[in-house]
């Protein structure tokens, strides 16, 4: 238990000062922005409702979703889609409405004596202000902090998919890699993080309604601590690196951890850059991060991009008429350049377990329609909503008696346990293997060749050519065992997705 | 000193004060007496513009309040409200320190003038660190009083200042306020309800009924020749209250 433990916690300085940095700025501007915003919403009566109204609507949206919509939202207006910015702005938006309506319901519960009384001693609008309305309603003030403060730690852990390091990706990629070491790591400090920033903001809450200096000037010096530490630069790992360092996005499963980091190690080692990874990002997060300029390369997959990102309804040409006529388009449309055909295909295929497949006699999707409406099927959170899988509804006529979304790394599990009687499966999984699941074959060709495939942004393909170099060397480099077997150490075997890339790399090396 | 004339405001269709004349010269105690409603207090605070008149006009000094700034003007005038006002965040210290904080005195002529206003008000010393909440309601209405009274106003607006306290202290208050204004020379009005209490502390009593001022006089004019029946009942109650006190004592003939 000590070795993934003490992993994870190696990586908990750089997650936990991501994390406290997104928090603070976050609460700070939040507040900053709410405070004034409800001192006008309570002089201007006026304003009130619409105040309130709009964070109100802000609030219903899902913290998730809210996060979702940043990216093209950014995007559209010019500004980087990905990365820290949409994860702020996101959260400062969250973290209005408590602030917001704390400061109006404290103002507004003042009492009318004390208001008048200040008033009578002759103490203008804003003496009034600062000498008495906003020190009785600091308390209120204070708790809707609090309350904020709760919420933008939790929520800053969801700020991982779209590109923002934070506690999240402890939990994220724990999640993808079955690794629980991860999961708690991630778990207990933002817990502690959100104890911590309470106990704090509640100390200064306390002396300035005791009017105490001390604990408000303790709390701050806590707060000022942990600013200074979490904003401190971080001492840059200069792995002898020339040029800027690349960033290598990943999806949030375990091949893309571990595909990321193999693109990593091969650059660094065969073009002398430095590069750092970026995990856990949303499918098409990636594809608009990198035609952005916004992270420089990434690996996809060709069925993914012909209906995702090309946006093609039918299930495509043949392999090879596909990789070109991506590699066209991708040039043309989208100035990304495909670099190289690692040589395996991840797709998504059916399976069932071994003892459902035998009882009902299934080998393909045809069997599997006649016996759908026996059968209930579970899949990821993507694959209802794209092109193949209508175009497989549609072929086979599959009509199965439940379909259920849950996260990608539970799919086994459910199918193991008996939960559900048929997954979508990533055919470059280990674990078809392990459970000893029957792929049911595509005989009609619904579902189109997922080869995976190195993309380069249009700055990378500009900037260093040398780049693409080193990296056409991956072409065919990695066959379907290779890339189970990498999968199965770190989906079974609880290696890091950078001990299982470096596995790789070190054969590699040896055969140079 | 102070000057009113023709002193009218209106809530949406109800007259709170109707065309109110009176004047109150230095050192001067005019007591406002009236029923509940009758626009005593709506009048004070046209005094010093915590409510704007719809028509008439006030001058302190010679000078029409509605040509100052109602900040500047307050500053000058102390004013002990009936529901005293007390700041809940500041101790006692910190209470009587804001008039004086806003006319821009230094630290150490507030704290002296501070330790002044206590004594003035026979506070004990030790009440200064003290916050509003941890006084009795005696003491806090003598906070009320002080904090009025920290600027060294020629003009004092005080309205039922001695409603809530019990009758032992009521009778002490009253009469260390009785001295104090005398000695102080100030020009104060003075709203209650307790015909006792004006008749005991005031110059002169106006009488209220209805938003108008109906008679204006001192307390032996007004029981000379009281202008209705009302008016004579009302300058009669002490009087009778006195009378029987003194039966029920035993000490009556
Ligand atoms: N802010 C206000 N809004 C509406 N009506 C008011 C307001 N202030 C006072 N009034 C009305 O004006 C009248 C006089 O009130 P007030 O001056 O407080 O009387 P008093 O002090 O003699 O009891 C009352 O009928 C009262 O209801
Ligand atoms: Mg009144």
């Amino acid at each position: 238990m000590s070795g993934p433990l003490s992993e994870q916690l190696a990586l908990l300085p750089e997650y936990l000062s991501a994390h406290v940095r997104l928090t603070l700025a976050a609460l700070a501007a939040g507040t900053l922005v709410a405070v004034p915003a409800g001192i006008l919403a309570h002089r201007v009566r006026r304003l009130e409702g619409p105040v309130l109204g709009v964070a109100g609507i802000v609030q219903t949206v899902p913290a998730l979703a809210l996060l979702a919509v940043m990216v093209p939202l950014l995007s559209g207006l010019g500004l980087p889609g990905i990365g820290t910015l949409p994860a702020l702005l996101a959260l400062v938006l969250y973290s209005l409405l408590p602030i917001l309506r704390n400061t109006v319901t404290g103002l507004h519960g003042l009492d009318p004596a004390v208001l008048e009384a200040a008033r009578g001693v002759g103490m203008t609008p804003s003496q009034r202000l600062r000498l008495v309305e906003l020190p009785l309603a600091l308390p209120v003030i204070v708790a809707g902090i609090r309350t904020a403060t709760a919420w933008t730690v939790g929520m800053a852990t969801l700020s991982t998919p779209v590109g923002a390091p934070s506690l999240g990706n402890f939990i994220f990629s724990g999640l993808q890699t079955r690794n629980s070491a991860a999961i708690l790591t991630g778990c207990v400090a933002a817990a502690g993080l959100a104890l911590v920033l309470d106990l704090l903001v509640r100390t200064i809450a306390r002396g300035c309604a005791l009017q105490r200096r001390r604990p408000i000037v303790l709390a701050l010096l806590g707060l000022a601590a942990l600013a200074a530490w979490a904003f401190a630069p971080a001492p840059r790992v200069a792995r002898g690196a020339v040029g800027r360092t690349l960033v290598v996005g990943a999806k949030t499963f375990t091949e893309q951890y571990v595909l990321a980091e193999i693109l990593a190690g091969t650059v660094h080692e065969r073009a002398h850059h430095g590069a750092r990874t970026l995990s856990s990002l949303g499918s098409t997060v990636a594809f608009d991060a990198l035609r952005r300029d916004e992270i420089d390369l990434y690996v996809d997959y060709t069925g993914t991009l012909w209906a995702s990102v090309m946006g093609r309804t039918d299930a495509g040409p043949g392999r090879q008429e596909m990789e070109d006529a991506l590699r066209r388009w991708l040039q043309d449309e989208a100035g990304v350049t495909l670099v190289a055909r690692l040589g395996f295909e991840n797709a998504y295929c059916f399976a069932v377990r071994r003892e459902t497949a035998e009882r009902l006699e299934l080998r393909t999707l045809s069997d599997a329609a006649r016996h759908a409406g026996e059968l209930s099927l579970a899949s990821d959170y993507e694959f209802f909503a794209r092109q193949e899988w209508r175009s497989v509804e549609a072929r086979y006529g599959l009509a199965f008696r439940d379909k259920r979304t849950m996260d990608p790394s539970l799919l086994y599990q459910a199918i193991a346990s008996g939960q559900v009687d048929a997954i979508t499966a990533y055919s470059s999984d280990s674990r078809i293997r392990t459970l000893d699941l029957v792929v049911l074959e595509d005989e009609k060709g619904a579902i189109p060749p997922y080869d995976a495939v190195v993309l380069a942004s249009p700055r990378l393909a500009r900037e260093s050519p040398e780049v693409l170099a080193a990296l056409r060397t991956l072409d065919g480099a990695i066959g379907i065992d290779t890339m189970r077997a990498l999968n199965g150490r770190v989906d079974e075997g609880r290696e890091t997705p950078a001990a299982a890339a470096e596995s790789f790399l070190a054969v590699r090396r040896k055969q140079r | 000193m102070i000057e009113v004339h023709g002193l009218t405001r209106r809530y949406a269709e109800r007259l709170a004060v109707a065309d109110v004349s009176f004047q109150v010269g230095a050192g001067e105690l005019l007591a406002l007496v009236g029923d509940s409603g009758s626009g005593k207090t709506t009048t004070l605070k046209m005094i010093n513009r915590l409510v704007e008149p719809d028509a008439g006009r006030v001058t302190i000094e010679g000078r029409d309040v509605a040509s100052l700034d109602p900040h500047v003007l307050r500053r000058s005038i102390g004013y002990v409200f009936q529901a005293i006002g007390l700041f809940p965040h500041m101790t006692v210290a910190q209470n009587l320190a804001v008039p004086l904080g806003l006319l821009g005195w230094s630290r150490e002529r507030i704290d002296a003038r501070v330790t002044e206003l206590l004594a003035l008000v026979e506070l004990a010393p030790g009440l200064a660190t003290r916050f509003p909440a941890g006084l009795s309601g005696g003491e806090q209405q003598r906070v009320g009083v002080a904090r009025a009274l920290a600027a060294s106003p020629h003009v004092m607006l005080l309205d039922e200042p001695f409603g809530a306290l019990d009758p032992l202290t009521r009778d002490r208050v009253q009469r260390s306020f009785d001295g104090l204004r005398r000695r102080l020379g100030l020009a104060a009005v003075f709203v209650t309800h307790d015909m006792a209490e004006a008749v005991m502390l005031a110059d002169r009593i106006g009488v209220m009924r209805a938003g108008r001022l109906v008679q204006i006089g001192t307390p032996a004019e007004l029981a000379r020749a009281p202008v209705d029946d009302d008016v004579a009942r009302l300058l009669d109650t002490p009087r009778r209250q006195a009378r029987l006190v003194a039966e029920r004592l035993g000490g009556g003939t």
